[in-house]
C-alpha cells in the first residue's frame, strides 16, 4: 500500500510501486487533465508539482512518490497558477489544448520560482514541454503578462 | 459559387434599398431535428426547445446551443463555425454553446465532399460559411415570428441584438423566453443573410475561442480521457517493418501478468487487454513475437532517394505541358538546374493514436476524436459485419491529428474494432497506441525528390521550367485513384507545382509515383510541403541569377494574380525588405497558394558558422473574409510552426525498412528555444472565406532556406535544413 495526497486528498494505492505517476494519477484517481505524450519524460505533457517541485509523471515511479504531496492541473491555486489561467485566457493560447495542462504547471513553476523571467528564462524553463500546433509565441506572451499581473 | 450569392447580395441590397442588416433571401436546405431520445447527441431536442434544422438549438434557459459538424482538433471550428450561427441569430456569445455533431453523412456531410461527413482539406469554414449562416438566420426568423405574433406587431418592427428582441412599443423578450412559441410555427422555406457591413461577430479579433476554459483546468475530454466501467485497455504490438506478417505468438509471460485479461491477435498485430493501460503495456512488452518478414521492405532511405534520382532520368506521367520547356532550356541564356529532397514525416500529434469502441443495442459506439466520420463507420462497419449507420460516433476533442486522425483507410478506427472483435464484441475497448506505436505505424508525410530546370533569357525573363517530381501516390494509399489522379498524375503530388503561379511561357511538370509498402497519408497542407519548397527556392535562384531583387522580381511574375501580389507586398512591407540589417542576419521572402488562401512569409536570420537561428517571421494571410481574426492569426503562428520543425529538425528515416526514430527524443519537433518571433497581418476582403488550418506551413522552409542563402551564399535544397 502507498499513501500519496494528490491536490489535498490523500489516497492509499495497492498498486505495482513501479507504475508511472502519471497512470496512477490518470487511471487510480481519475484525474485525466494531466496527460500522457511520449511516456519517457521527453514532451512535458504530463507535468505535475511533487512536493512543490515540477516532475514529469510518466517518467516517476508511484514510489518515488510515495508519501508526497502532488498538484495536479486540476488543484492549481496558486496566486501564480490563476494568473498563468487567465493570461492564457486573455491571449486565447490553446489550440488543440493536449499539451497545455503540462505548459501551465511549467509555467507556474517557472513564476513561482522566478517572478520576472527574461525570454531566455523561458526558453529553459519551456523547452522541455512540446507543443505540436506550436502556440509558442501565446506562451512566452501569456507568461509574461501573467509575471507582469503578479507585480 | 459561393463569391456569385456575395455579389447578388449586393446587388438585391442595392436595388430594393433594404436598410443595413437586411440580406439576400436564401432557400434554405438544412436537415431537421428529429425528436428521438435514442439518437446520438447533437441529434436531440427537447420538445420546448426550438431546434428549427440540425445546426442550432435554443433552449427555455436562453441557452443557444451550437451543433458543429467538424472536429475541434485545435483549428478553431468550435469557435468560427458558431460565430457564423451567432451572428445572423444576433445572440450574445456568450449565451453561445458548441457540442459536436453525431456521424451523419447526411445532415452533417462536408459540403464539398458529396455525401462524406469529415474534417480536412481547411475546408471547415469554407464548405460551411453559407450553411451555418442560414441556420442562424432561420432560427432569428422564427423567433422574431413568435414575438410579432405575442406582442401582435409587424415582424418587420422587431429588432433583435445581443440575444434580445425588441420593439418600439417597449416589449422586450430573451430568445428563451420565446423558444417554445417559436418552436410551434413552421420552419422558413427561405431567409434574409445579413450584408456584410451588418457583421458584428463575424471579424472581431476580441471575440474569444469557445474551447479555452476546457482546456486550460484539465477538464477538456479526449479520447484517451474516457474511462467507462468494465473498459479493457488494449496496447498492440505492431510489426517491425512494413508488409511483415505475424508468424508465430508466445503470449505466456505477458498472460501471467496480474491485470492482463486477455490476448489477442489481429490483422495488424498482436493486442494486450488489460483493465489500465500501464499493465496492458507490460504485457504487450512481454509478448514473444516471431514475424514473417518474406514480404516486408528492407529499404531505406538512402536507397529510396537513390531510386527516385534515378526514376527522375526518365519522363512521367505528364502534369502540366505549356509551350515547349525543353526547347526553350536549350536556348536560354542562364539555366538553373537544381534538386530537392525531403524525407519521411510523421505527424506527431500530441495526443497519441487512440479510439474507444463499446456495444450499443443495435450496433456499436465510437467515441473519438473523429476527423473522418464517414471512412470510420464504414471501416468499423466491416470489420463487424454491421451496416455504417449502426456504428455511432461521440466526438471528443482531438489532442491535434494535422491529417494523421482522418486516415483513408480508417486505419486505426478500423484496428479498434478488430481487437473489440476478437475480445468477444461485449466489452468496451480503448486502443490506446504509445509515441513509438504513434512514430513508427506510418502513414507518413511521403519522402519527395523534385529535379527542377529552370531558364532565364538575356534580359533575365524567365523562359522555361522544367519540374519532374518523383514520390509516393498518397491517393494510392487512400483508394481514391479514381476522383484524384488524372492522367496518371495525383494532383496530391504536384498541388503547388503544376499550377505555377509565376509567369513562365514555357512550363512542363512531371510525375513518377513509384509504389513502397511504406503507406503514406496527407501532412497539413499535403503536396504543398514539397512542391512550394521546390518552387519558391528556384525563384529565389532565378531572382538571384538575373541580378534581381527576389521581391520585385516575384511581384513582376505575379501579374494577374493580385491575391498572390498583395499578401507578399504587405509581408515585405511589415518585415522591412530591404532594410539593411547587422552583419550575419538576412532575410528571405516566400508567397504560396494553398487551399484557396494566399500567405507570404518573411524570415530573418542569424548564422554563426554552420548555426543559425530563426529570429523573426512575418505573415501576410489573405484567406477571403476574416471570420475570426485571431483564430486566423492563431493558425498563422502554429501552421508555421508546424511548416518550421520540417524545415529545422524533422525527419523520419528507414534503415534495412526500419524506422530509425521512436519518440520524441529522435523524432525531433519544434520546441520553444526555437519559435522565432512571429507577426501576422490579414489583408482586408470581400471575399468567401477559405482555408486558414495548412496554407501557413509550407512556406516557411523556402523563406528560411531563401534567408540562409542571402546570409551565406549557399543554396539549401534537402530538408531539414543544415548549413555546410
Amino acid at each position: 500500500m502507498v499513501k500519496i495526497t494528490v491536490n489535498g486528498r490523500e489516497h492509499a494505492l495497492d498498486l505495482d510501486p513501479e507504475t508511472p505517476l502519471l497512470w496512477v494519477i490518470r487511471e487510480h484517481i481519475g484525474l485525466t487533465g494531466t496527460k500522457y505524450g511520449c511516456g519517457i519524460a521527453q514532451c512535458g505533457a504530463c507535468t505535475v508539482f511533487l512536493n512543490g517541485a515540477a516532475v514529469r509523471a510518466c517518467s516517476t515511479p508511484l514510489s518515488a512518490a510515495a508519501g508526497g504531496s502532488i498538484l495536479t492541473i486540476e488543484g492549481l491555486e496558486s496566486a501564480q497558477g490563476r494568473a498563468i489561467q487567465a493570461a492564457w485566457a486573455e491571449l486565447d493560447v490553446v489550440q488543440c489544448g493536449f499539451c497545455q495542462s503540462g505548459q501551465i504547471m511549467s509555467a507556474t513553476a517557472l513564476l513561482t520560482q522566478n517572478p520576472s523571467p527574461t525570454d531566455a528564462d523561458i526558453d529553459a524553463a519551456m523547452s522541455g514541454n512540446i507543443c505540436r500546433c506550436a502556440t509558442y509565441a501565446r506562451i512566452r506572451s501569456a507568461i509574461k503578462q501573467a509575471a507582469a499581473a503578479l507585480a | 459559387m459561393r463569391n456569385r450569392i456575395e455579389n447578388l447580395s449586393r446587388r438585391v441590397f442595392l436595388k430594393q434599398g433594404l436598410a443595413v442588416g437586411a440580406g439576400l433571401t436564401l432557400g434554405i436546405h438544412l436537415g431537421a431535428v428529429p425528436r428521438r431520445l435514442d439518437a446520438a447527441p447533437g441529434a436531440t431536442a427537447l420538445p420546448e426547445e426550438l431546434a428549427p434544422n440540425a445546426f442550432v438549438r435554443i433552449g427555455t434557459d436562453d441557452s443557444v446551443t451550437v451543433i458543429v459538424k467538424h472536429l475541434e482538433m485545435g483549428q478553431g471550428t468550435y469557435t468560427g463555425l458558431p460565430t457564423l450561427v451567432a451572428e445572423e441569430l444576433d445572440a450574445r456569445w456568450d449565451q453561445v454553446r458548441v457540442e459536436g455533431a453525431p456521424a451523419d453523412a447526411e445532415r452533417y456531410n462536408n459540403l464539398f465532399w458529396g455525401p462524406a461527413q469529415g474534417t480536412g482539406g481547411s475546408t471547415s469554414m469554407a464548405n460551411s460559411w453559407e450553411q451555418m449562416r442560414k441556420a442562424g438566420a432561420v432560427a432569428r426568423q422564427l423567433l422574431v415570428e413568435a414575438a410579432a405574433k405575442r406582442w401582435k406587431v409587424d415582424p418587420q418592427e422587431i429588432q433583435v441584438r445581443d440575444g434580445q428582441l425588441s420593439h418600439a412599443s417597449g416589449q422586450l423578450a430573451s430568445f428563451g423566453e420565446l423558444a417554445e412559441a417559436a418552436a410551434e410555427l413552421p420552419v422558413p422555406e427561405d431567409v434574409f443573410l445579413k450584408d456584410p457591413e451588418a457583421f458584428r461577430l463575424i471579424g472581431d479579433a476580441a471575440l474569444r475561442r469557445k474551447d479555452t476554459a476546457d482546456k486550460i483546468d484539465g477538464s477538456a475530454r479526449y479520447t484517451q480521457d474516457v474511462a467507462l466501467p468494465g473498459l479493457l485497455t488494449a496496447v498492440v504490438a505492431h510489426p517491425p517493418r512494413f508488409g511483415a506478417r505475424l508468424k508465430s505468438l508466445d503470449a505466456e509471460a505477458a498472460l501471467a501478468i496480474e491485470g492482463v485479461e486477455k490476448v489477442v491477435q489481429i490483422p495488424s498485430g498482436v493486442a494486450v487487454l488489460a483493465g489500465d493501460f500501464w499493465t496492458a503495456k507490460r504485457g504487450r512488452d512481454r509478448l514473444t513475437i516471431a514475424w514473417d518478414e518474406s514480404d516486408a521492405l528492407r529499404l531505406g532511405s538512402d536507397e529510396i532517394l537513390e531510386q527516385y534520382k534515378a526514376l527522375a532520368e526518365g519522363p512521367g506521367a505528364v502534369a502540366t505541358a505549356e509551350g515547349d520547356a525543353e526547347t526553350a532550356l536549350g536556348s536560354a541564356a542562364k539555366v538553373i538546374a537544381a534538386d530537392f529532397a525531403v524525407p519521411f514525416l510523421a505527424h506527431a500529434s500530441m495526443e497519441p493514436l487512440n479510439c474507444v469502441i463499446l456495444p450499443e443495442e443495435d450496433g456499436v459506439r465510437v467515441i473519438n476524436g473523429e476527423q473522418s466520420q464517414t471512412r470510420t463507420q464504414a471501416g468499423v462497419a466491416e470489420v463487424l459485419g454491421l451496416e455504417p449507420g449502426q456504428v455511432s460516433i461521440e466526438m471528443l476533442y482531438a489532442g491535434s491529428s494535422f491529417g494523421r486522425r482522418g486516415n483513408p483507410r480508417a486505419d486505426f478506427t478500423s484496428e479498434a474494432a478488430e481487437i473489440f472483435k476478437a475480445a468477444g464484441g461485449k466489452t468496451p475497448i480503448k486502443l490506446q497506441w504509445t509515441r513509438e506505436d504513434d512514430t513508427r505505424a506510418g502513414w507518413y508525410r511521403p519522402l519527395f525528390f523534385h529535379r527542377v530546370r529552370a531558364g532565364l533569357d538575356a534580359e533575365g525573363k524567365p523562359v522555361a521550367w522544367h519540374q519532374r517530381i518523383v514520390g509516393q501516390s498518397i491517393a494510392a494509399d487512400a483508394g481514391m485513384e479514381a476522383r484524384m489522379v488524372v492522367d496518371g498524375v495525383d494532383r496530391l503530388s504536384v498541388e503547388g507545382a503544376a499550377n505555377l503561379a509565376y509567369a513562365v511561357p514555357n512550363l512542363y511538370v512531371d510525375l513518377h509515383s513509384p509504389k513502397l509498402p511504406v503507406p503514406v497519408q496527407w501532412w497539413r497542407s499535403v503536396g504543398h510541403t514539397h512542391t512550394a519548397f521546390a518552387v519558391e527556392c528556384v525563384i529565389d535562384e532565378l531572382a538571384e541569377a538575373a541580378g534581381r531583387d527576389p521581391v520585385d522580381f516575384r511581384m513582376e511574375l505575379l501579374e494577374g494574380h493580385p491575391r498572390h501580389q498583395g499578401v507578399l507586398r504587405l509581408a515585405a512591407e511589415k518585415a522591412g525588405w530591404g532594410e539593411p540589417l547587422p552583419d550575419g542576419k538576412a532575410r528571405g521572402a516566400a508567397v504560396h497558394a494553398s487551399f484557396n488562401s494566399y500567405v507570404a512569409q518573411v524570415a530573418e536570420v542569424s548564422v554563426r558558422g554552420k548555426a543559425f537561428s530563426v529570429d523573426r517571421v512575418v505573415i501576410a494571410v489573405d484567406c477571403g473574409i476574416a471570420v475570426n481574426p485571431d483564430v486566423i492569426k492563431a493558425q498563422m503562428e502554429g501552421g508555421m510552426g508546424y511548416g518550421l520543425a520540417a524545415a529545422l529538425v524533422s525527419s523520419l528515416t528507414l534503415k534495412d525498412g526500419r524506422v530509425e526514430q521512436s519518440n520524441f527524443h529522435d523524432y525531433q519537433v519544434l520546441r520553444m528555444d526555437k519559435m522565432p518571433e512571429v507577426e501576422v497581418h490579414i489583408l482586408p476582403s470581400a471575399e468567401a472565406p477559405t482555408g486558414v488550418g495548412e496554407p501557413a506551413t509550407p512556406v516557411i522552409a523556402p523563406a528560411v532556406a531563401n534567408a540562409l542563402a542571402a546570409a551565406t551564399g549557399q543554396r539549401l535544397r534537402t530538408l531539414p535544413l543544415e548549413l555546410a
